[in-house]
């Protein structure tokens, strides 16, 4: 991994097009800005990493409880 | 045409059944053709991969447990699969059914999209932070149920 040492207000471009500023640092937390063109998409990587390890849950999906549910939702929408 | 489904074993779907996603699925980046089937469990829909019979995603459509569901998703993202306006486009979360199935919960943080002309779809992220991985879709039930009872 590539490590720079950058002061407030001072970037770091990758490539032509994405700039990646620091705006404040307080503490432990650093603000960052990042000016990239609209097509790249920028996430929290601990978002992206939640919705992976949900998919991953998701596609072991147990089949055999699907028919139970459809027991208690029917049972729901009766008592309505 | 007929295909191996994670469900239903070899069935009979439509070409229009199918649904590209060039970007796949995250976590199956490399796995992008899929068939959208009905269910025969209830309100839910099943993403089958094509080439890959034991890979099958649970669909849901969020508005039948949350009464004021809003997707909110990225303008490029719309853009990504080629629409312009929500009304092209078709919108589900993913479904995860644990060893307890009344715990079947609603991940609401990564939708899929769904272009309806070209079937192109797209799993995107959220920009409502209320939205979380895991919506325990038969306590929103309740709680929509709650909601409507205090209303009257």
């Amino acid at each position: 991994m590539l490590v720079l040492t950058r002061k407030v207000n001072e970037s770091i471009m990758i490539g032509d097009d994405i700039e990646i500023t620091v705006v404040e640092i307080k503490g432990d937390h650093v603000k960052l800005g990042i000016t990239a063109p609209r097509n790249i998409s920028i996430h929290r990587k601990e978002v992206y990493l939640a919705i992976q390890k949900e998919n991953i849950i998701a596609s072991r999906a147990d089949i055999g409880k699907l028919s139970e549910i459809k027991d208690i939702i029917d049972r729901k929408e009766d008592k309505k | 045409m007929k295909i191996k489904t994670k469900p239903y074993g070899e069935i009979e779907v439509s070409e229009r059944q199918r649904i590209i996603f060039p970007e796949g699925i995250i976590g199956f980046e490399n796995i992008h053709q899929y068939f959208l089937i009905d269910s025969r469990e209830g309100p839910f829909y099943w993403l089958q991969a094509e080439e890959e019979p034991d890979l099958a995603f649970l669909l849901v459509n969020p508005r039948i447990f949350i009464e004021n569901y809003k997707l909110m998703v990225d303008k490029e993202d719309i853009k990504s699969i080629g629409v312009e306006h929500k009304k092209e486009m078709l919108d589900f979360a993913i479904v995860t059914v644990p060893e307890d199935p009344a715990k079947i919960s609603a991940n609401l943080m990564g939708p899929i999209i769904i272009n309806k002309k070209t079937r192109v779809g797209k799993q995107v992220i959220s920009k409502n932070n209320n939205y979380t991985v895991k919506h325990y879709i038969l306590e929103e039930m309740k709680k929509t149920k709650e909601k409507l009872v205090e209303s009257r």
